[in-house]
């Protein structure tokens, strides 16, 4: 590693506990969000299969298994 | 906090990878529609070829028609896309300062590229996407799984290898080692996980090919305008506010 690497100024803040639990609830809404689009089939959307036949063909060919 | 330099806060970090994300997914989108939807209406159409012959003539209302599922497919790629760059600015600021260059551009594009390769490469081909026709809806389930199963050994895979690789001393060894850890890794994936064979015989080789084809497309869309994109708006410097003019004498 080279030397001069501690010169450089960091652009992100150090990791804290704070920043470690947004950061995972960040995360978890993330996953939700993709949860919704690849897997769901109402049971989260609350929306029947409405979502999940709105979708249908991002599904395909984002290449999640669909049916 | 100061003003200028690159953004510098996890908020401000994670509204630039959403931006992004929501960005390559409509580029993505736009891919998909143009180059993708021909193949699924392909594959649609032998769909309700065979269940015709099947002797399932009846008219099946549907919940969402074709012209809406197009449509819907720019709210899918939107979406994920927004998720993928959420998680790609969560990767970026918590790894940040682990990646081992002091280039900012580099580190967003390497993560891109790590989950290109992790999320999309590896998955794909073990479990290449399969159009409407093809897949046994009484395995779904156990596809499902196996598909999210080889999602976590492909980011598995990509961190073995970057710890294979920090053990070397020199360059190509640790090229090598890295290549070597992540090859690894994958193979015991491909080996443990079921192998998945449903496609019919009687389905258009080239079709499932052109399909296969236009979904990697999507992928790659996605991927490489997100890393582009997030890199381009992470570190891209604020602008001091404008100074007074001061005249000179």
């Amino acid at each position: 590693m080279p030397k001069a690497q501690a010169a450089h100024p960091l652009t992100t803040p150090a990791v804290s506990p704070r920043l470690l639990w947004t950061s995972l609830a960040v995360v978890a809404l993330m996953l939700l969000i993709t949860y919704l689009v690849a897997f769901d089939q109402g049971a989260v959307s609350r929306s029947g299969m409405y979502l999940h036949e709105l979708m249908h063909d991002g599904r395909h060919l984002l290449g999640v298994p669909c049916h | 906090m100061p003003l200028t330099g690159p953004a510098q806060s996890f908020g401000a970090l994670l509204i630039r990878g959403l931006l992004a994300g929501l960005i390559a997914g409509l580029l993505a989108g736009v891919f998909a529609y143009t180059v993708g939807e021909p193949k699924v209406d392909a594959a649609i159409a032998i769909e309700e070829a065979n269940a015709h012959a099947a002797g399932d003539d009846g008219h099946h209302e549907e919940l969402v028609g074709r012209d809406g599922q197009k449509g819907g497919l720019f709210l899918a790629t939107g979406l994920y896309g927004a998720a993928m760059g959420g998680l790609l600015a969560t990767a970026y600021t918590v790894l940040r300062r682990r990646l081992r260059t002091s280039n900012d551009t580099r580190a967003a594009l390497g993560l891109a590229g790590a989950a290109l390769l992790g999320v999309v490469l590896v998955p794909y081909l073990k479990y290449p996407p399969n159009p409407p026709a093809v897949g046994n809806p009484d395995t779904i389930n156990q596809r499902t799984i196996s598909y999210l199963a080889i999602v976590v050994i492909g980011l598995v895979a990509v961190w073995a290898g970057v710890v294979a690789a920090r053990t070397q001393p020199v360059e190509w060894r640790q090229a090598l080692a890295g290549v070597a850890g992540f090859l690894v890794v994958v193979a015991v994936g491909y080996l443990l996980l079921p192998t998945v064979d449903e496609v019919p015989g009687t389905f258009p080789a080239t079709l499932l090919w052109n399909f296969r084809i236009a979904s990697l497309g999507t992928q790659a869309v996605m991927w490489s305008a997100l890393g582009l994109g997030f890199a381009a708006l992470a570190t891209r410097p604020v602008r001091e506010p404008a100074r007074e003019a001061v005249p000179v004498a």
